[in-house]
């Protein structure tokens, strides 16, 4: 096989950005396969994985599972720059937002739960208010807010209890090698 | 299939389906409950401030489009408008209002029964009369009209 002449560095970081990604693609893949009463209304599984990255590698790591949560998972469900790409987009970039300040809220207080209900709060204002700049111009959109608001503060905290008992597990997370990586066949297909 | 979950999350994975891990409970701190409990006071305040559109408090009748009168939907009543072929009379119960009789042919406005919501309206087109719903606050009105 012709080696290739182009090498691109692939640092730790990348190996553990690309597995927490996959699993929040997996995650979000899956969820689409659940019927939902109104569309936008999801559990937001990936969100799970995003919080756990949050906490354990900070906030640019979550920025970047997060976002390659949004476009991977649309193309791979076939969604990709349709109506709830944009959607999901905007959500996830309002939430990033205020994963960036309640990351900083006194952890004594507030633990995953907390970050977890403002960021489903923060997904469901940045769809809405997309929403109603661009694919429904009217105030009927608020009509729906409080249904929205409801699944939101539900699976805010769902998900903030669940990202909670995985990151109260007293293991120290064992950083992915490049070496250890090479030596799983699927994720290195190079020579 | 194992080996593609990251390491650390499924070490993490295996740990959290264990036996003997920390109750739910204990997985919420104080600030959470806080948290929890003010959000879950606006969500529940959204439901009456947004979805109050919808109730009407008033019936409006017109003869050719001209108001002819408006009667509150707190009182029961009858209300008789005579129109251009004879006369359609109007029922009031709290919070609704149908038109009980007319004399037009095919009588559409009166099979529509009880309007509940604001903006409704049955239209006897024969006899130039119409019945329409209003609600308080001319903005959060869920629909610019209803007919079926």
């Amino acid at each position: 096989m012709t080696p290739s002449t182009i090498e691109l560095p692939v640092t730790a970081d990348d190996y553990r950005i690309a597995r927490y990604a996959a699993a929040a693609i997996a995650l979000s893949v899956a969820e689409a396969a659940l019927p939902s009463p109104l569309p936008g209304i999801k559990p937001g599984l990936a969100n799970i994985i995003v919080l756990v990255v949050l906490v354990r590698h900070g906030w640019r790591d979550a920025a970047w599972v997060s976002l390659l949560r949004v476009v991977v998972g649309s193309l791979v469900i076939g969604q990709f720059l349709a109506p709830g790409f944009f959607l999901a987009l905007a959500g996830a970039l309002c939430s990033l937002g205020v994963l960036a300040l309640a990351r900083h809220l006194p952890s004594r207080l507030f633990g995953p739960v907390s970050v977890s209900v403002l960021a489903a709060f923060a997904h469901i204002g940045g769809q809405i208010a997309l929403a109603r700049a661009w694919l429904v111009p009217h105030d009927g959109v608020y009509y729906l807010l409080p249904l929205f608001a409801t699944a939101a503060l539900l699976f805010g905290t769902l998900n903030g209890l669940v990202a909670a008992r995985l990151l109260a597990i007293p293991v120290a997370i064992p950083v992915a090698t490049p070496g250890a990586a090479a030596s799983s066949p699927a994720a290195e297909p190079g020579p | 299939m194992n080996q593609r979950i990251p390491d650390g999350l499924r070490e993490m994975l295996a740990q959290a389906t264990d036996a003997g891990h920390l109750p739910w409970r204990a997985l919420m701190k104080s600030g959470d409950w806080l948290l929890l409990v003010c959000v879950a006071a606006l969500v529940a305040a959204s439901y009456p401030l947004l979805w109050r559109g919808g109730v009407a408090d008033r019936a409006i009748v017109r003869r050719d489009g001209q108001l002819v009168t408006e009667l509150a939907l707190n009182i029961p009543r009858k209300y008789e408008v005579t129109g251009a072929i004879g006369t359609t009379v109007i029922e009031v119960q709290p919070g609704r209002a149908r038109v009980l009789s007319d004399p037009g042919p095919r009588q559409y406005c009166v099979q529509q029964g009880w309007l509940t919501r604001a903006n409704a309206v049955a239209i006897c087109a024969p006899n130039h009369v119409t019945l329409q719903l209003a609600g308080r606050g001319g903005r959060n009105t869920a629909y610019d009209t209803l007919n079926y």
